[in-house]
């Protein structure tokens, strides 16, 4: 099946998402639509999935023109989709959720769950998708999670395939078995249109590559005759910084003291289990691992936004193990949260209100119970300027920023304390790239300034351009801990739960991380 | 809308611990069945002097008799109290979650027999009209727990409920009374809720406003109306529009013959086999049919339901206006079903119960029947005060239902785990 | 409350006029877009044409008259206008002002008290309802659904009339007890419901609502106990409370609007500030948005849901104690009616600002006065004006719908009060 968009155009008010598309995907091939955070693939997805409507420009299949009113329409006409954010019910079993929309059933609606079964059991052996039919969802890892998806696509007998950033949640291994099943795919005459970020999937995985940037196709590009600095320039339209600039650390003594800790979720389940760890003062630990495996939680932990259930958070003298938050925030814990959206920010308050979401109840903000609302006027225009957040005002409500703003000002927030330890989990997920060097560069700063800083991140590549050491958490324990040039494959197995502790150390030529890797 | 984040917990894939979390929950039941056997052993049993007798009457009106019981109340303690312990000990050494809640009903049920044999002592209680009595009380409130199931699992939390009720029973009655048939009354009853499921579904699926704001003012709406019409309408031609016959019982051949549990359960009005029908229905449709699974899909997690093209929109629209028909219906036997005239504010605040009854049977329709026989049987409790001697002033039996309703919502009987996008509205982009 | 979402761009308005447009042109602009007085007051046009529906389709004589629609097209009209008019018109001259009662002051010198007597009234049912909405207001700025005004308005009643007749002082010393006292039993009364969400996430929803029903017994149960019955009566009344307790009248005993309006407006007027500057009521505020980030930033999410309920139940309690220590003197079961309920309405009316409730409570005061007018003098029934008050709410809590109607363009009432966010199980 042959796929063309030709002239589509999708306006959010002023904002023009997608500025006249054009993209062909042939039938067997393995298109990469390559763009930064913001650049409109989404949406262009979206609007090809049924799920939005274009304002302007036509979808051919085979060349026949097509409109598709919902999702619906979409799948019938072969179009089959693994979101990001995966589309599945938790409570539900894997078959329910394969067939979710297809069900067979037998007389008067009754679903036929054995046909269901036999069904996926087929689609699995033929693609080597290994799910169990009869598990829940909500207990499954996050690979299989993925499985289930693209066999929910298949099942609807998908011709073409988008894969939008199918890897953000996958360790090294999982990506690679991940490419295998979509070129077995492409080999049995399914296309695959694979959205993603990531300059080094598109060279290992691509046919053909279409790049777009701030809602226009820039470009497009033969994977073999384009390299990782020609194909970032072209997304991002300058040539970009190729490398985290940082100086080797220099570790004063321990701050941040973790003994033992054990962390029990609301349902008895523990989500972090004995974990040992140590943060100096001017040095950045990183903590590595698939999403989901305890850094969450530990971070909170540190936080003091969660209670361990065993073992001590100490930091200096300080302990933290059954503190408030408010104590964490006194005693000098700095805390960019994963979510910036739900964590950080009161998106329907001022900027300026969410600068002092912290000290709004302290000199010189208030005064007996009263707020000095001319002060954090004041306060909010000069941290605009001093931390670059673009906006017209600091009255401005901080749901009408950019991603890239909106953690600015969580950012700017939590480094006007005086900061002992920096936790930043997941920083610059969903970031512009001018942004992530933006965020980058300030954690390098503070740890410069002699904070302990402990960095959350699933994505390996900053893990690998942060850390100054990099700790592995598999199934809330800490797998090890390793220096960055422990390389990429090492800590990918770790992060699978696997230590091989007679690995031969890799060889001295490990590829700079760039900040391409990143973006 | 938030889409829901599927990160999973590590640790909850493996099969035993998975098991463990609703085992957790059975050995809690177990503790709780425990305590009440220590209760009633030492409160009923020996807390009573050993001569103590108590009377069940369990004489039917129409129904055969069967003589009196009379029980030694220490030793019917004793013997319940040993029955509930044996319970308690079953949960607690069982290894899988199966059958618990029937069980732990039954340990509920041992308890209740011997308070009562307590509170009666000295006394003769009609036990029989007790048990209609509860089932009478509970009656609306399954419907009404069946109508707040229906639209809560397709993700539209319905609080009308109560106004429902209130629509149902007046123009159930006043139908009813009006064309003297009482099966059109029922048809009424159903599209006056019907109508108000379809005005929560108009206001918060078409202009997103909120589902709780909305629901409470469709009670207050559905309060002012009746009242309104009962002052303008029926009182000026209360012998017309006010007066209409009662179903009466109809007694299922042989099965209404059985010794107590007939005349229970078999001889009864038609809204009590309709409620049962339903509740049958109801959760078949819902967990046995694709119908289901979309309808959960869609209150789960509405966007993933619309990638696979579902309409998200139609299938709360259909299950918020059917939610409100069977609220309708269950208004109805307020009126038709029971006492026949409509009267301004009768429903007194049971749609609220019911949807505790809802949230109490966790979302599924034969817990929310468990949750509304023991709302009836704290109802009916009160119609037997002057004959028991529980040492209680009235008023605080008759706080005893919501009391109960504020325990249950507290997650005094294990935490419960709404439908994950109910009351959220649900928009495309 | 969820969060809202990031893709809900703010409706923005059409570009206004021109600065040096004439007012007019800016006259028309106004009344023509769906800004938030322009809602509230279609709500109010929206919510008559419903009630004038009801009387027509329920009064017999129009019934009869719109019969001959096709033979006597002005009689029909003439009966219909006729039948609104005096009912529309008992309701205003029963809440606002009697233009043949001010005729007869005017030319004889006398009856002022009269004239004044439907404004006293409407007054004396505002005062409550000022008090218990913005209560409930407080509640709703931070995400909190207090549907408990019942209970915490019997509660505060009930501590009030204890101290009413329990403690003798001078009127000095006494009347502040008692007011103290009403604040603290609604606090206490909202404290229930705070301290259930707080520690086990129970909906506030469900729990108020049967808290409102545990009360009424308390009361149906104290009121047959000493202390509270009053002595050698067998009905279930309460003592009352000595004169030093009560609140007094602003303008003589002919009138019964009391201090306890002034108490209400200063409430209300302290509540703004709250709301507006003071560091507990920015918690409050941020608590009520994102209590998520609230906490990232180190508030007690839990802390401020306890307080927010004690105060919002203070504030209802003190609307218990404003009838009790203003107007009825004592207790009686099923006190306060509906009060509860229609500080709901109210604040949403609000739109949950204190100066919207006070003039949401003086709206929905002289329907419910005027009301009891309509009922005697026409023999509407007075509980049209509930529903006549249930239709402004479902307009206010939908601008959308009151746009679509009127066919108004967008603007800044199109943002909707949204805080639901299911059972907290």
């Amino acid at each position: 099946m042959k796929l063309e968009l030709a002239g589509i155009t999708k306006r959010f008010g002023a904002l023009v998402a997608n500025d006249h598309i054009d993209l062909t995907v042939e039938p067997g091939e393995i298109h990469c639509l390559l763009g930064e955070n913001g650049a409109g693939k989404s949406t262009l997805m979206n609007v090809l999935f049924g799920l939005l409507h274009a304002d302007e420009g036509e979808i051919r299949i085979d060349g026949e023109p097509v409109r598709f009113a919902d999702p619906g329409d979409a799948v019938r006409r072969g179009i089959g989709m693994v979101h990001q954010h995966f589309m599945l019910v938790p409570v539900f079993s894997v078959a329910e959720n394969v067939v979710l929309g297809f069900e067979p059933t037998r007389a008067a609606g009754f679903l036929d769950h054995r046909k269901a079964r036999s069904d996926i059991s087929r689609l699995s052996k033929e693609f080597g998708l290994e799910v169990d039919p009869d598990a829940l969802v909500e207990h499954l890892p996050v690979g299989a999670q993925q499985r289930v998806e693209i066999l929910k696509a298949l099942i609807r007998d998908a011709k073409v395939l988008i894969l939008d950033e199918p890897t953000a949640v996958l360790t090294p291994q999982e990506i690679e078995a991940l490419f295998r099943i979509m070129r077995s795919l492409a080999a049995a005459g399914r296309s695959i249109l694979f959205i993603t970020h990531k300059l080094k999937e598109v060279l290992a995985v691509a046919d053909r590559i279409t790049v777009m940037r701030l809602g226009k196709v820039v470009g497009a590009a033969d994977p073999s005759a384009i390299d990782e600095a020609e194909l970032a320039a072209m997304m991002v339209g300058r040539s970009v910084e190729l490398v985290v600039r940082k100086e080797p650390p220099k570790p004063g003594p321990v701050v941040l003291e973790l003994r033992g800790v054990r962390i029990v979720d609301a349902r008895g389940i523990a989500v972090v289990d004995g974990v040992d760890l140590e943060v100096r003062a001017g040095e950045i630990l990183a903590l590595a691992g698939v999403q989901g495996n305890g850094q969450t939680e530990l971070a909170e932990a540190v936080c003091a936004l969660r209670n361990p259930e065993a073992g001590t958070i100490r930091i200096d003298a300080i302990d933290l193990t059954r503190a408030t938050p408010k104590a964490a925030l006194r005693a000098g814990v700095a805390n960019v949260p994963e979510d910036r959206q739900v964590d950080g920010l009161v998106l329907g308050m001022s900027i300026a209100d969410n600068l002092v979401l912290d000290l709004f109840d302290r000199t010189p903000f208030a005064r007996h119970g009263a707020r000095d609302l001319a002060r954090v006027a004041a306060d909010g225009e000069t941290k605009l300027a001093e931390f670059d957040i673009r906006a017209p005002s600091a009255r401005e409500a901080v749901g009408n920023l950019s991603g890239g703003n909106q953690q600015k000002v969580v950012v700017a927030r939590e480094l006007s304390r005086p900061v002992k330890v920096l936790v930043a989990s997941q920083p610059t997920r969903g970031l512009d790239v001018g942004s992530i060097e933006y965020v980058h560069r300030r954690i390098i700063e503070e740890r410069d300034r002699g904070a302990a800083v402990l960095l959350v991140s699933s994505e390996l590549d900053e893990v690998l351009a942060l850390g100054d050491r990099i700790a592995v958490m598999y199934r809330g324990r800490v797998v090890g801990t390793v220096a960055p040039s422990a390389g990429r494959d090492r800590i990918g197995l770790m992060m699978a739960g696997i230590e091989p502790p007679d690995l031969p150390p890799p060889d001295g030529d490990q590829p700079p991380v760039t900040n391409l890797d990143l973006i | 809308m938030s889409t829901v984040d599927l990160t999973p917990v590590e640790g909850v894939e493996l099969a035993p611990e998975g098991r463990l979390v609703s085992l957790g929950r059975v050995r809690g039941m177990g503790v709780f069945l425990a305590v009440l056997a220590v209760t009633t052993l030492v409160a009923f049993g020996f807390g009573v002097p050993s001569g103590e007798h108590a009377i069940f009457l369990l004489s039917g009106p129409p129904a055969l008799n069967v003589s009196p019981l009379t029980m030694s109340v220490r030793w019917v303690a004793v013997a319940l109290a040993i029955g509930c312990a044996a319970l308690a000990a079953l949960l607690l050494l069982r290894r899988s979650a199966r059958g618990s809640y029937l069980i732990f009903s039954l340990g509920v049920v041992l308890f209740l027999w011997a308070f009562l044999a307590w509170a009666a002592r000295g006394a003769a209680l009609n036990l029989l009209q007790m048990l209609v009595g509860t089932l009478v009380y509970a009656t609306p409130l399954v419907y009404g727990s069946l109508s707040g199931i229906m639209c809560e699992r397709s993700g539209v939390v319905n609080i009308a409920i109560e106004g429902q009720f209130l629509a149902g029973a007046f123009l159930g009655a006043m139908i009813g009374s009006a064309s003297g048939n009482l099966w059109l009354g029922v048809l009424a009853g159903a599209v006056a809720g019907g109508l108000f499921g379809a005005l929560l579904a108009f206001l918060a699926l078409r202009y997103g406003a909120d589902q709780i704001i909305v629901g409470v003012v469709i009670v207050a709406f559905c309060t002012g109306l009746t009242n309104f019409l009962t002052e303008q309408v029926l009182t000026p031609d209360q012998s017309t529009l006010n007066s209409p016959q009662t179903f009466s019982p109809l007694a299922i051949p042989l099965l209404s013959k059985i010794p107590i549990l007939g005349p229970v359960l078999f001889d009864q009005n038609v809204f009590l086999y309709g409620a049962a029908i339903l509740l049958v229905m109801v959760h078949v449709a819902l967990f046995k049919t694709r119908w289901g699974l979309r309808v959960r899909a869609v209150g789960e997690h509405p966007r993933a339901a619309e990638t696979v093209g579902i309409h998200v929109l139609s299938v709360r629209y259909r299950n918020v206006i059917l939610g409100g028909v069977i609220a309708g219906i269950g208004g109805a036997s307020f009126t038709i079903g029971s006492i026949g005239e409509f009267s301004a504010g009768m429903t007194a605040g049971l749609g609220y119960v019911a949807l505790a009854a809802m949230i109490f049977g966790r979302w599924r329709p034969f817990g929310a029947l468990g949750a509304a026989v023991l709302f009836g049987f704290a109802l009916s409790l009160q119609s037997y005060l002057a004959v028991l001697n529980v040492g209680i002033p009235s008023p605080f039996l008759s706080m005893a239902p919501y009391v109960i309703t504020i325990a249950v919502v507290s997650g005094l009987v294990g935490r419960v785990r709404p439908p994950a996008a109910d009351g959220v509205p649900y928009s495309r982009d | 409350m969820s969060a809202t979402s990031p893709a809900e761009a703010p409706e923005r308005p059409a570009a206004p006029p021109p600065a040096g447009a004439p007012a007019w042109r800016r006259f028309v602009r106004f009344v023509t877009e769906a800004n938030v007085a322009m809602v509230t007051l279609l709500a109010v046009v929206g919510g008559l044409f419903v009630g004038a529906i009801l009387i027509v389709v329920t009064t017999p004589a129009t019934l009869h008259a719109w019969g001959e629609l096709g033979s006597h097209p002005g009689r029909t009209f003439s009966v219909t206008f006729q039948t609104l008019g005096n009912a529309y018109g008992a309701l205003f001259v029963g809440s606002v002002i009697s233009p043949s009662a001010l005729g007869h002051a005017i030319s004889s010198g006398q009856g002022w008290t009269g004239v004044f007597t439907p404004i006293s009234e409407t007054l004396v049912s505002a005062t409550p309802l000022i008090l218990a909405g913005t209560g409930v207001a407080l509640g709703f700025s931070t995400g909190v659904f207090n549907i408990g005004g019942q209970g915490q308005l019997i509660a505060g009643a009930l501590a009030a009339t204890y101290v009413g007749f329990g403690v003798h002082a001078p009127i000095g010393i006494h009347l502040p007890l008692v007011i103290l006292a009403g604040a603290a039993g609604g606090a206490v009364a909202g404290f229930i419901p705070g301290i259930l969400k707080a520690r086990t996430g129970a909906h506030e929803v469900i729990v108020t609502i049967m808290l409102n029903y545990i009360f009424l017994y308390l009361l149906e149960y104290l009121l047959t106990t000493q202390p509270l019955q009053k002595p050698n009566q067998s009905n279930s009344i309460s003592r009352s409370i000595s004169s030093t307790g009560q609140l007094p009248h602003l303008f003589g005993s002919g009138l019964r609007v009391n201090l306890g309006l002034i108490v209400a407006l200063a409430v209300a007027a302290g509540a703004s500030w709250f709301m507006r500057r003071s560091t507990l009521g920015f918690q409050f505020k941020v608590i009520g948005a994102n209590p998520a980030a609230g906490r990232t930033a180190g508030m007690d999410a839990r802390r401020a849901t306890i307080l927010v309920l004690m105060i919002s139940g203070a504030l209802v309690g003190m609307a218990g104690m404003s009838t009790l220590a203003g107007t009825d003197f004592f207790l009686s079961t099923g006190y306060g009616g509906n009060t509860g309920f229609n500080a709901i309405t109210v604040a949403l009316l609000g739109r949950n600002r204190p100066l919207g409730v006070v003039l949401g409570s003086l709206l929905f005061a002289a329907l419910s006065t005027g009301g009891r007018y309509m009922q005697a003098s026409t023999g509407v029934p007075i509980d049209l004006t509930s529903v006549i008050q249930a239709v402004i709410v479902f307009m206010v809590a939908t601008p959308a719908l009151v746009r679509e109607i009127f066919r108004l363009r967008e603007a800044g009432a199109g943002k909707i009060l949204l805080f639901t966010k299911g059972w907290g199980g």
